[in-house]
């Protein structure tokens, strides 16, 4: 079975519009020609007519008795004849049923006229086709009145090149029509299907965590559309944000109860000296923690998840906020004698972004650069402005880097540290939920931002989260 | 130091207030806001550790009243909640710090020490032993009037001799203190820390003595007659 290409509307629009316009492109062409061949088949009859009817009136009878005829042409019939341009002329005059004089074998009409209203038809003569007219009087011929037929031909070879002419004209106007209306049904087909172009454009320039309902203007025969979209939406977001009540609600119901293990585990720690026991102590804070951690971790994620989804953007002072979470890592690595060196630039670099997802992205950075530092070692923060990448394409990127002096990735890829629940091989005993680095790679994304790791010349890890800056 | 306590769960608060005393601290709970008041309009404190979600209250609420009466008191917010909302507004409304349950007590010290030093430490109090004085929130020791930095874990080291001289110390009680359970430890681990230590003490008359198969103690060894 094939499978059929999906319809264009566009398509569809424009091929319909060309055919309707190429049938009245034909139409009027038709139309311009028969009217055109009509009215000069009407003008030529005319001279045709009022030569016969000159020449016929140019008739002088004779007085003798045997039938004598004077043409007495005037100038008037003369030029009217010379009108027929390059034409042949052929005439016959009958006179009391007797050619007079012309060819007496000109066909004659089939019916006759009535006296000098002239009768056209059209008759094969010789080897040619001929328009004739016939017109009819009575002359007076010694003195008593006789039937005089004037039959005038006239061949058309003339008004055949007229009329092609006419038709070249004709298709002419029909192929101006035509192209007229070829592009205003293009246009007719933008315009029609801009709306549908607009919509699509606003759906797919979404993110894939972007939740926001659409607000765009759609027309009234897409709005069903519209309202199922954002409908679907809605239902999305209230799945979401249940997930991140109830996470919040369990990791409180979690956490509580594991304070007052870890509590106890710690004093009875203090107040025994027996060694198995004092180990097995030791491994129960340890579970605590890991547990503790993991469930932060979680709900940390489906916030992440809820907030991109969110996309409320304000402007954000990277430069303070970096410099505010750096300060609060501080006692934590002080525990283990790391010393955090930030490199802040002076300005702020004011952003757009999502305060809690820069937040919650940096902490989890800065948490794991500690985690994994030896003790006595450093950490470097760099805040800084970064070109667009190959000199103008992209938006410039305020980029924060954090570079560890810690066991590096192993040669792992770099891509498998933000899969979800995935640790690198070398984590060793450090406890660690593989969320953490899920979490800085899903803010990053929500942002329109970048997250990189790499490893760190002379060792460690360098992890680079990088935002644009507003063009 | 002087703490107050605002915690609802009895069992937490009586662990985390035991706990402190421990260390050396005092320590008044309060299970609600209204009791939290009462205790702040009794006695100060050099430090609040404030639950976030109370009985009466929300937690970020008292701290807010609590800033609006300027009272400099620094405020550090204990949070189950953990979500990254909550800790961003409880920093908004003008608590000092945040530490997330359940927490490492060590961590709460580091922390206290970091919000206490931000706030100018006023009150704090000067230890002394020999010829040592140590000012634990500048993390100083002065060895015979000649002022010594210490790192942080060195300091952790010497606040546990210099609270209890004469005592000994055994390795593991040590090791408890100083490294948190999460983080590997060497055996030796504790040999480094209490060397760099006895290096910052050159020139003093105290020591840190080694006390075989037992652990560590601080002496004064003029009471002794001997010399270092």
């Amino acid at each position: 079975m094939t499978r059929r290409r999906p319809t264009s509307l566009r398509r569809r629009l424009v091929i319909q519009l060309l055919a309707l316009s190429a049938v009245l492109s034909a139409l009027i062409f038709l139309a311009v020609r028969i009217s055109a061949d009509r009215a000069s088949e009407e003008t030529l009859d005319a001279v045709l007519g009022a030569a016969a009817v000159s020449l016929a009136e140019a008739m002088r009878g004779g007085d003798r008795d045997g039938g004598s005829v004077t043409v007495d042409l005037s100038p008037v019939t003369f030029s009217m004849l010379a009108a027929m341009g390059e034409e042949r002329i052929f005439y016959r005059v009958d006179l009391d049923g007797r050619t007079v004089t012309g060819y007496g074998d000109l066909p004659l009409p089939a019916e006759l006229p009535d006296a000098l209203a002239p009768r056209f038809y059209t008759v094969g003569f010789r080897d040619t086709e001929l328009r004739v007219a016939a017109v009819r009087r009575s002359l007076m011929v010694a003195g008593r009145p006789a039937p005089l037929l004037v039959l005038l031909g006239q061949t058309r070879d003339g008004q055949e090149a007229i009329a092609e002419g006419l038709a070249n004209r004709a298709a002419l106007v029909g192929l101006v029509v035509f192209s007229a209306a070829a592009i205003f049904s293009l246009l007719a087909a933008g315009s029609l299907l801009r709306p549908i172009g607009t919509l699509a454009e606003a759906v797919g320039r979404r993110g894939p965590r972007d939740l926001r309902p659409l607000r765009d203007q759609a027309p009234a025969e897409l709005s069903p559309f519209v309202t199922a979209l954002n409908g679907f939406i809605a239902r999305l977001r209230g799945t979401l944000s249940q997930t991140e009540t109830f996470i919040a609600e369990a990791a409180h119901h979690i956490r509580t109860p594991l304070s007052v293990m870890r509590n106890e585990a710690e004093l009875a720690l203090r107040e025994t000296s027996d060694e198995p026991a004092r180990a097995r102590l030791r491994r129960l804070i340890r579970a605590v923690d890991e547990g503790a951690r993991s469930a932060g971790q979680l709900l940390d994620h489906a916030t992440v998840l809820y907030r991109a989804g969110q996309q409320e953007m304000a402007e954000i002072a990277l430069g303070p906020l970096v410099a505010a979470l750096v300060e609060r890592s501080r006692p934590i690595a002080a525990m283990r004698d790391i010393t955090l060196l930030p490199s802040l630039p002076a300005e702020p670099l004011r952003i757009r972004g999502d305060a809690v997802l820069i937040e919650a992205a940096l902490r989890n950075l800065l948490d794991n650069a500690v985690k994994y530092s030896p003790p006595d070692s450093a950490i470097d923060i760099v805040l800084a402005t970064l070109a667009p990448a190959g000199g103008g394409a992209g938006a410039a990127m305020a980029e924060i880097r954090i570079a560890d002096r810690g066991r590096g990735l192993d040669g792992a890829a770099p891509q498998a540290f933000t899969i979800r629940f995935r640790r690198g091989s070398n984590v060793g005993d450090v406890p660690g939920s593989g969320l953490g680095l899920t979490i800085v790679a899903e803010a990053a994304a929500a942002m329109g931002g970048r997250f990189d790791l790499s490893p760190r010349e002379g060792g460690g890890t360098c992890a680079t989260f990088a935002l644009p800056l507003p063009g | 130091m002087r703490f107050l306590l605002v915690e609802d769960n009895r069992e937490l608060s009586a662990s985390v207030a035991m706990r402190l005393a421990l260390d050396g601290h005092a320590v008044d709970a309060a299970a609600t806001l209204a009791e939290a008041a009462d205790c702040l309009a009794a006695a100060s404190y050099d430090l609040i550790l404030l639950d976030i979600m109370l009985p009466d209250g929300d937690g970020r609420a008292f701290l807010a009243r609590h800033r609006r009466a300027e009272d400099r008191t620094p405020v550090i917010v204990m949070t189950a909640r953990s979500a990254v909302s909550d800790r961003v507004d409880a920093l908004d409304t003008g608590a000092d710090d945040y530490i997330t349950k359940p927490f490492d007590f060590a961590e709460l010290e580091a922390r206290c020490r970091a919000v206490l030093r931000r706030r100018g430490g006023e009150a704090q109090s000067l230890r002394s032993y020999a010829d040592l004085v140590f000012d634990p929130f500048a993390a100083t020791l002065t060895v015979a009037g000649e002022s010594r930095d210490l790192r942080s874990r060195e300091m952790r080291l010497f606040e546990l001799f210099i609270a209890a001289p004469g005592r000994i110390l055994s390795k593991d009680h040590l090791c408890d203190r100083l490294f948190s359970f999460s983080e590997p430890v060497s055996d030796n681990a504790i040999e480094v820390y209490v060397g760099r230590l006895r290096k910052k003490l050159a020139g003093s008359r105290t020591r840190i003595e080694t006390v075989r198969g037992l652990g560590y103690r601080l002496t004064d060894q003029a009471g002794q007659g001997g010399g270092a």
